[in-house]
């Protein structure tokens, strides 16, 4: 029993990771209906910022809290893969806006492939290990949890807090809602989607940098190819929870994470993503838009 | 009079005003974007801990790139576009009659390729000729063998497929261990790796037949990922990571080999003096004629009812259920076509390489190969072959770049830049071409005369 709870603690910390890059995806997609390919890579791309200024952080001022630290990291992450994120937007996927469905696709693959040969150029294709930043492990009724993974299930739901109020609450996320809903009706009456789609790209982006950031720390250890396999698995998780829908995103991040740690723990290690994909076909096989998702009714 | 030159002055400052203040903007946003990715570098030091190391040279060239492109852009280079625009607006329109290499051009290409290694011999010698053979001319056939496979699927049923590269596993596989196991030969396995990629087309077409644009999307390249995993971890029979390694060569259909040993060996055969290079050029017109096949059964199939109906999927499925069309069989004929032009490039890759492992088959595969039936133009044979030809022979070119050597320095290694500009390129052309190379489509049903239509007139399908 202690066992079970102790991999449903892994799942849910590894799944709030999974959730985080998942909601950038399902906010793209329900805004201008692309797969924004390159997301995952936008999510190494925070994960080696934040490497970066702790490195700085380090050479300036060695004894750093380490609170204050995580705090200054998560933050420039989150400023610099925003502005990435933008840029990108505005160069690669905006001139193709309103093209047909499969050229934005293209041209974010071509990112993904850009922004993860550019790191390797950049930063070289090592390994890139850090120092535990955060080591003490509590011990609950047996259970043995470690700080980190208190710090990225709390992190992660102050954000989702937070980013609920945002899309639910503010004349911002109605600006995004509306969107969403309808494009050139939204823009007739007066909200300006070009400066709200872009918006959505720096809030997906931030997100991705958070979960960059949690999982150097989560891991020690980043390097150029990380974007790909949490990325695939984000997407899933996206479309596993209905793309489009963010509680679903959330929702299928976590299960893509209990998914994994379960199986790694009771089954074979090796085949914990086969195990993933599997269900996932099997998911959408039975639900074909997902667990939360609204099947797409189809006018004539 | 002196009034519209004033104008048109006002309007030539306004315009260097602005393009000074992007260009500000535009070195700003490159700091930004730089400063921490070139500015400074991780790096180990000697025991084994991270360091950074200041590269603020590097970031002000990036900066300044940014600054002089954007300055460059908007003052000079988007007025002279415009200023075309209005010109080829203003000008009439000519019916030119096409030119005679446009109009074979087809023919023509076919011709070349032909005649392509004779030349590529009598230029570089055998040995000399092996890279351009190899390199350039197979591994571009084959890619060009497996886009028309997927375009099949993506091009005329509209199914979006990301994990096609499963199917090109299948077949490097299926050759690898049967003829290592069973000791089966090449012209056996060919069409059996083929037929196996098929089944293997249709086991996956079952599950996702209800699926639909994303949600198919990412299904397919599920089903990728899982056959890749599966080669990697069922290692009793794959060998896993190691992969399989001394596959048997191909023969010409068992009557001459190519094994330095055999009796029946080429060379030996005719006399020649020993050479790799016999084998290489006999695989060359091996992807040829396979490369051939493909598109002859494409364009045939086009004709048939089937490739009608696949066709008709791609443009409107629900019109396509009222006429009766029969979607199930029609989309599974679709993914096992595809897929059996897939295993039959792969049973091809591995004969070549003489080695297969996971390694080759991963997402990044499927994604070249998907590129290059959307740059090509999907549904266009003539402008995928040319697509795949500029991305793979421009990225295997970028590898014979040595002389950049001597002016980077010998620590340059444009190897490394390789992947770095096949992703960009891939967005700049998307960008600047959406529909592909090649605009136009030839439609196989017609009132009265046949008439080129535009790409656009096409539907993508929302499988």
């Amino acid at each position: 029993m202690e066992y079970f709870v102790q991999q449903l603690v892994n799942g849910l910390t590894l799944g709030s990771i999974y959730g985080l890059v998942a909601i950038g995806y399902t906010m793209v997609y329900g805004i201008i209906g692309m797969v924004n390919f390159a997301h995952g890579d936008i999510f190494m791309l925070g994960g080696f910022a934040a490497l970066i200024v702790y490195l700085i952080l380090l050479g300036l001022f060695g004894g750093i809290p380490i609170a204050l630290a995580l705090f200054i990291m998560i933050l420039i992450a989150m400023l610099m893969t925003g502005l990435w994120n933008w840029v990108i937007e505005k160069l690669a996927y905006r001139p193709l806006r309103g093209s047909f469905r499969l050229a934005p696709l293209i041209t974010a693959i071509g990112m993904s492939i850009a922004l993860s040969n550019f790191v390797q150029v950049t930063q070289g294709p090592r390994n890139k290990p850090v120092p535990p930043l955060v080591s003490s492990v509590y011990d609950i009724f047996g259970i043995a949890i470690s700080l980190k993974q208190i710090i990225i299930v709390l992190v992660t739901a102050v954000l989702l807090t937070i980013f609920w109020y945002i899309v639910n609450h503010t004349p911002l996320g109605r600006a995004q809602r509306a969107t969403e809903q309808d494009r050139k009706m939204a823009a007739l009456l007066g909200i300006d989607v070009d400066k709200t789609i872009s918006i959505t790209f720096v809030m997906g982006a931030a997100l991705a940098a958070v979960a960059g950031t949690m999982y150097l720390m989560y891991y020690g250890v980043i390097v150029f190819t990380d974007g790909f396999t949490p990325g695939v698995k984000a997407f899933t998780a996206a479309v596993l929870g209905g793309i489009g829908s963010l509680p679903g995103a959330v929702l299928g991040g976590l299960m893509i994470g209990l998914i994994e740690s379960l199986w790694s723990a009771y089954f074979t290690i090796d085949y914990k993503d086969v195990a993933t994909f599997s269900i996932l076909a099997i998911v959408l096989i039975f639900k074909p838009s997902g667990i939360l998702g609204r099947p797409e009714v189809e006018k004539v | 009079m002196a009034n519209i030159s004033q104008t048109n002055e006002a309007v030539g400052t306004n315009l260097m005003a602005r393009a000074l203040r992007e260009a500000f903007y535009a070195g700003l946003i490159a700091l930004g974007l730089f400063v921490l990715f070139v500015g400074l570098k991780t790096d180990q030091n000697i025991l084994n801990e991270l360091i950074l190391v200041q590269r603020w040279g590097l970031l002000a060239i990036f900066v300044a790139i940014a600054v002089v492109g954007r300055f460059l852009t908007v003052a000079y280079i988007r007025p002279w576009f415009e200023e075309r625009k209005a010109a080829k607006a203003a000008a009439p329109v000519v019916e030119r009659e096409a030119s005679f290499v446009a109009r074979n051009f087809s023919l023509l290409a076919v011709l070349a390729l032909i005649i392509y290694p004779p030349v590529m011999v009598g230029l570089f010698g055998f040995q000399g000729s092996l890279k351009w053979v190899d390199n350039f001319g197979i591994q571009i056939l084959i890619y060009v063998m497996l886009a028309w496979g997927l375009n099949i699927v993506v091009g005329l049923a509209g199914l979006l497929d990301l994990g096609y590269v499963a199917f090109y596993a299948v077949g490097a596989y299926s050759y690898a261990l049967l003829s290592s196991y069973f000791g089966l030969s090449f012209w056996l396995l060919l069409p059996m790796a083929g037929v196996l990629a098929a089944l293997w087309g249709t086991i996956l077409g079952f599950p996702v037949l209800r699926l639909k644009g994303d949600y198919l999307a990412i299904v397919t390249l599920a089903f990728g990922e899982i056959i890749r995993l599966v080669l990697i971890n069922w290692t009793e029979v794959t060998k896993g990571t190691f992969g399989i390694s001394g596959i048997a060569k191909a023969s010409v259909f068992g009557i001459w080999s190519f094994d330095i040993s055999a009796a029946n060996n080429f060379a030996k055969a005719f006399g020649l003096p020993m050479s790799s290079a016999y084998y290489k050029i006999f695989l060359f017109y091996l992807a040829l004629a396979l490369c051939m096949l493909a598109a002859f059964v494409t364009i045939r199939l086009r004709r048939m009812p089937i490739g009608r109906a696949w066709e008709a999927l791609r443009e409107d499925e629900i019109a396509c259920r009222s006429l009766g069309i029969n979607t199930v069989t029609t989309k599974l004929t679709a993914f096992a076509t595809g897929a059996m032009f897939g295993g039959i490039a792969g049973s091809f890759f591995a004969v070549r390489q003489g080695f297969v492992s996971p390694e080759s088959f991963v997402f990044l595969e499927s994604a070249i190969i998907l590129a290059i039936v959307v740059l090509g133009g999907m549904g266009s044979l003539v402008g995928i072959a040319v697509a795949a030809t500029v991305m793979i022979g421009g990225t295997e070119l970028l590898r014979e770049m040595n002389f950049l050597k001597q002016i980077f320095g010998p620590d340059f290694t444009p190897e490394l830049y390789r992947m770095l500009i096949f992703g960009l390129a891939m967005i700049v052309v998307m960008v600047w071409k959406p529909r592909g190379f090649v605009g136009s489509r030839e439609p196989t049903a017609f009132l009265r005369e046949r008439k080129s239509v535009s790409g656009s007139f096409t539907k993508e399908g929302h499988g």
